[in-house]
């Protein structure tokens, strides 16, 4: 059974449909790289899935299981399915391990000692023990992702979504993100990323998804997808996102 | 003939001053806790879903904020008995000053509340935290934060508003200095110290506010 599972996926703003029937699955440990045009729905879909987008018509199911748009639900939902945004989105007035411990404690009742072990121990993961009294505007850009990618670790998600989490970083501190995130990749943690790293992509990535004009244009392996495209759309944009890399 | 100035007439009234200035602290340390209290509890409110409640609490801050202080303390205790609520002049001055305050902090709070960036929220909530939850620890620090010299500054505006219950004889640091000033005819006197007694009450209670935000949002270290 796959761990997600995405069928007939809709979704308008106002009159702007964004996602028109996506269909989409993802197995247990899989590496998905999703790309495409600005604006093609690729983080509309990624927020759909964990629900911070409503989708209008459609189903996912996660582990077999179908969520509903209740509130309680969507805490469910969110129980398995991490999320780590472009902005990193720390919170301001804690420090790197405050920010890690805060969810296990409030949502999980675990115990401060418990969460401050926890903390540590995802700290020690994504590399910055030494940082963790430090806070949010103490810390460099990467060092900023990776406390909130130690943020989502620390609730066990079963799958982590990532939305171009090296988009806003300078690019010297893009390889310390992508060597956590190709590290979790090995553990074989269950990750969908968008994502303009071609060259990770290729590299990491079972499954490259292409999204145009809010639908699955192509999918496949990375290297079938990038040696043959089979529509002009996504030779396209793998030229030009060659010629512009 | 010059007027004789004569602050020494004011002694034998200092029991009345003192007992003035300590209703006055009360009643501000009971408007503020309360009414900050509940302005937190109003700003949740107004992040509300419902469109009732929301409509209730800014139908209440609106309310509150276009009518004169005087009107709503008359409201309260020359109102309120004709309903059967009859209130001491004691209870009815705290009560109006937690209902003012509170409507004015709702409002301060609301912006920082909004000043609290969106991706924040999000990552809060993708992490399956519960809306209380998000504003209790995401949001509500932050906020605080941010808006506290607004909110100490209201404070003191309601301290010093708390004059006015001098008008239904709460016996704060106004009427004291009202009633000496009925017995002994000095006026200058009278009003010069309790004009003094007015800023030194709210510079000292600039700086415990200060001292509190201090303590309240200072980083804490633990590592
Ligand atoms: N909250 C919103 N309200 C209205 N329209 C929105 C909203 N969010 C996204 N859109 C629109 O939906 C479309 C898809 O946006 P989306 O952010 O999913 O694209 P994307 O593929 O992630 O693009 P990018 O590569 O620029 O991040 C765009 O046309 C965008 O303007
Ligand atoms: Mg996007």
């Amino acid at each position: 059974m796959p761990l997600v599972e995405l069928a007939a996926i809709w979704k308008s703003f106002g009159q702007n449909p964004v996602l028109k029937g996506i269909d989409l699955t993802v197995e247990e440990g899989q590496v998905i790289a999703m790309i495409g045009r600005s604006g093609s729905g690729k983080s509309t879909l990624l927020r759909s899935i964990n629900g911070l987008e409503r989708i209008d018509d459609g189903t996912i199911l996660i582990d077999g299981e179908k969520i509903g748009s209740k509130d309680a639900d969507l805490r469910t939902l969110r129980l398995q399915v991490g999320m780590v945004f472009q902005q990193f989105n720390l919170f301001p007035h804690l420090s790197a391990r405050e920010n890690v411990m805060l969810a296990p404690m409030v949502v999980k009742k675990a115990s401060r000692k418990a969460a401050g072990a926890l903390a540590d121990a995802m700290l020690a993961k994504v590399g910055l023990s030494d940082r963790a009294g430090h806070y949010p505007d103490q810390l460099s850009g990467g060092q900023q992702q990776r406390v909130a990618i130690a943020r989502s670790l620390a609730m066990e998600p079963r799958v982590l979504l990532c939305d171009e989490v090296t988009s806003a970083l300078d690019p010297e501190l893009v390889n310390e993100v992508l060597a956590v995130v190709r590290q979790l990749a090995k553990e074989g943690m269950t990750l969908i990323m968008v994502t303009h790293e071609m060259r990770f992509a290729r590299e990491v990535c079972d499954k490259l998804v292409f999204m145009h004009q809010g639908r699955i244009h192509e999918e496949g392996s990375p290297a079938e997808l990038f040696s043959a495209p089979k529509t002009p759309e996504l030779a396209q944009f793998i030229g030009l996102v060659e010629a512009a890399g | 003939m010059a007027y004789q100035f004569d602050f020494g007439s004011l002694w034998e009234y200092r029991g009345v001053i003192a007992d003035g200035v300590g209703l006055t602290i009360r009643l501000t340390a009971v408007g503020t806790v309360a009414g900050v209290g509940l302005g937190i509890a109003g700003a949740f409110a107004r992040t509300s879903r419902s469109p009732a409640l929301k409509a209730a609490v800014g139908a209440y801050v609106e309310f509150i904020r276009n009518t004169p202080f005087l009107i709503q303390l008359f409201f309260i205790f020359f109102g309120l008995p004709v309903l059967g609520v009859k209130l001491s002049e004691w209870q009815a001055a705290s009560l109006a000053m937690v209902v003012n305050l509170a409507a004015y902090s709702t409002e301060i709070i609301r912006a920082g509340i909004q000043a609290v960036p969106k991706g924040q929220i999000e990552a809060a909530e993708a992490l399956a935290m519960s809306r209380l939850q998000i504003f209790r620890h995401v949001i509500l620090g932050p906020a605080m934060r941010k808006v506290w010299p607004a909110l100490s500054s209201q404070i003191v505006i309601v301290m010093l508003g708390s004059s006015v219950c001098s008008q239904i004889a709460a016996e704060e640091l106004t009427y004291a200095a009202n009633f000496i000033q009925s017995r002994n005819f000095r006026a200058f006197e009278v009003y010069f110290v309790s004009t003094g007694l007015y800023l030194i009450l709210a510079v000292g209670l600039r700086a415990l506010l200060k001292l509190v935000g201090w303590s309240l949002f200072r980083r804490r270290r633990h590592v």
